[in-house]
């Protein structure tokens, strides 16, 4: 069973005034089959986490350890963390003009999974998961994420999750800037993929609105770098009553 | 309008839009056009054509000490109907589409022995493209080549250039009223190869030019593409894409002469670069003079930088001797292999390199689905992936 132990974390980025420390010692274990929300305000280090774990060069790792299945994440390069079943689903996910999105799926789905998919059974398996999340055809034929709508993004987005079927899935903010049909259709992707028990989800949120689709089995709460308080999924009743102020303004996080 | 965005260090993008009685395009020049090599003087490399180029490097061509002691094969496979010709210096049908710019164009044009000419007749509409195969085969060579098409002729041309050697010459494509015409140079050749030719295109009255100049090899490749119009009517596309290895020079000259009412023209060049002093240099220069009433012209030039020590210039010139007219615009932008898309691919399993490869495929891809020609394109394509597995790994 596939598992991502993350150990006393610390992560920071270079400022003008030096390296700031976002991330000040992350505890944290995802086993396959389970579903972590990770909740907590702007600027706590939700994203950081989840781009650190992807290996974004843009945040140097100064303490901790990354593990998935005993093997040192923080080791491999971010290609290596994909193939090794890592997947994260961007809040802002890149254009790449003149790449179209059925030439991406293929290259990304023949590098992760070591050979390249039969044509015929990958053109089904494509059109089938572009139907499931509501995808018109004409979609692949489309530049990545070029021109694409909020909605279209996070889409593909969940599209590329379907097909690549990570062993642990990052979703970082994919419910921000969508309305609640987009939210549905997204949410009901995730959960196909929950479904087959293969994967571990960090669904990393600011609002409580994408747990009513998606039911987490653990919450956690993340405030100045650290996760400040774990708990079943009544914890996100709690914050959607209380919000996150006493995590801001207490000492809970120092 | 020029829109600089997000240069490299190093990298130049500045253009200008003139609006000027005295036409600056042609003034700036160190010697007006000549078939005499004698009247140009050895350029010192300061002049405003030969600055970005290293004069070191182009093996005497400019300087006249290259002496024609090396060999080209030269293959050419055409239809029937299509007649191909050698001919000596003094055949009257030599020249007509434009004098030599500059000093090494002038060297060709005085130092070739043999021409080549290869003639569409009139209304003849091939299914077939001609095609040209020219593999150096080491040590200097000039040449002379014109392309010929009748009136309401239809061909395109595809010339492949391979080999090692010292090249220097002139080619021609003088087009018929109404005919239409696509040509495909592709410069391919080893990494020593020093190329410079000028491409001279007259348009005839209602004809179309297309030509796709296509840059990937060379020591020093140096093109001259230039478009002048016979009649009012008349359109010319011009595109080009490049892809600037470590060391190489790739250096690309335009100039559209809108001197004939009621013409278009289109230019887009893109280029890819990497590796330590890969220099590229785009020249796109537009004229439209007085006469040039109802001109509709715009160019365009996108530089790709892969890695570090990779340099662009890029100069977009456009010169406008009359307001009466339908359009005419120009952009340049050079910006850097984007790290937010190389983590993208990367973070779904595509390796580095490989996610380099697509980039620059997709950079390419935009400007080959313009082209409009299904075979052309599909070949290009394959070229690119082609020069793109070899070099980007």
């Amino acid at each position: 069973m596939a598992t991502l132990e993350i150990r006393d974390l610390h992560v920071s980025v270079d400022t003008e005034g030096g390296a700031e420390e976002i991330l000040r010692g992350v505890d944290l274990t995802v086993k396959q089959g389970e579903t972590h929300a990770i909740m907590g305000p702007n600027g706590s280090g939700k994203s950081t986490l989840a781009y650190s774990l992807a290996g974004h060069p843009k945040y140097t790792i100064t303490g901790g350890t990354v593990t998935l299945d005993g093997e040192d994440v923080l080791e491999m390069s971010v290609d290596e963390r994909a193939r090794a079943g890592l997947f994260l689903a961007m809040q802002y996910p890149v254009e790449v003009p003149g790449v179209s999105v059925s030439n991406f799926l293929r290259t990304a789905a023949t590098a992760v999974r070591g050979e390249a998919p039969k044509l015929r059974t990958w053109v089904k398996e494509v059109k089938e998961a572009m139907e499931r999340l509501h995808m018109d055809p004409a979609f692949a034929e489309r530049n990545v994420n070029e021109g694409f709508s909020g909605g279209e993004k996070k889409r593909h987005e969940i599209l590329q999750l379907e097909l690549l079927k990570p062993k642990v899935a990052i979703l970082d903010e994919t419910d921000s800037g969508l309305d609640v049909d987009a939210l549905r259709v997204v949410s009901e992707g995730v959960n196909r993929v929950r479904e087959s028990g293969e994967v571990g989800t960090l669904l990393i949120t600011h609002y409580t609105r994408i747990l009513r689709y998606i039911k987490p089995d653990h919450v956690h709460v993340f405030a100045k770098g650290r996760i400040v308080e774990s708990g079943g999924a009544e914890l996100a009743d709690k914050l959607e009553a209380e919000g996150y102020e006493q995590y801001v303004k207490g000492g809970a996080a120092t | 309008m020029a829109e600089p965005q997000s240069l490299p260090a190093g990298a130049t993008t500045s253009g200008s839009i003139a609006v000027a009685a005295e036409s600056t395009v042609a003034t700036r020049m160190s010697a007006p056009p000549s078939f005499d090599v004698a009247d140009f003087p050895v350029p010192h490399g300061r002049e405003e054509e030969w600055r970005f180029t290293p004069l070191e490097r182009l093996r005497g061509l400019h300087d006249g000490t290259a002496e024609a002691s090396g060999g080209i094969k030269a293959e050419i496979s055409a239809p029937d109907v299509v007649t191909v010709e050698t001919v000596g210096r003094d055949d009257q049908r030599l020249g007509r589409a434009g004098k030599p710019v500059d000093r090494v164009a002038a060297q060709a044009y005085s130092s070739f022995e043999r021409a080549t000419i290869v003639t569409v007749p009139k209304e003849a509409v091939l299914t077939e493209p001609v095609r040209v195969s020219l593999h150096g085969q080491g040590g200097t060579t000039f040449g002379h080549t014109v392309f010929e098409l009748g009136a309401f002729a239809e061909a395109v041309i595809v010339i492949d250039h391979t080999g090692d050697g010292v090249r220097a010459a002139n080619v021609e494509y003088v087009l018929g009223d109404g005919a239409k015409l696509t040509v495909v140079s592709v410069q391919d050749w080893d990494d020593t190869a020093v190329h410079c030719s000028q491409h001279n295109a007259l348009v005839g009255r209602d004809a179309t030019f297309k030509s796709v100049v296509v840059t990937f090899g060379g020591d020093v490749v140096r093109l001259h593409p230039r478009v002048n119009y016979a009649g009012p009517g008349g359109e010319a596309e011009l595109y080009g894409l490049f892809f600037t290895d470590n060391g190489q020079h790739q250096e690309h000259r335009l100039l559209v002469d809108h001197d004939t009412p009621n013409c278009r023209s289109n230019v887009a060049y893109k280029g890819a670069l990497q590796g330590q002093d890969a220099h590229a240099v785009w020249i796109g220069d537009v004229l439209i003079r007085k006469a040039a009433t109802g001109t509709d012209t715009y160019e365009l030039n996108r530089n790709l930088v892969l890695t570090d020590g990779a340099r662009v210039d890029s100069v977009p010139n456009l010169e406008i001797e009359t307001g009466e007219i339908v359009g005419a615009g120009h952009a340049s932008a050079t910006g850097r292999f984007d790290d937010e898309q190389l983590f993208y691919l990367m973070s779904r399993g595509v390796s580095a390199d490989e996610a380099r490869r697509l980039v620059v495929r997709g950079f390419f891809a935009e400007l080959v689905q313009q082209i409009g020609l299904q075979d052309v394109q599909e070949r290009l394509l394959a070229k690119i992936d082609a020069e793109l597995e070899a070099s980007v790994a």
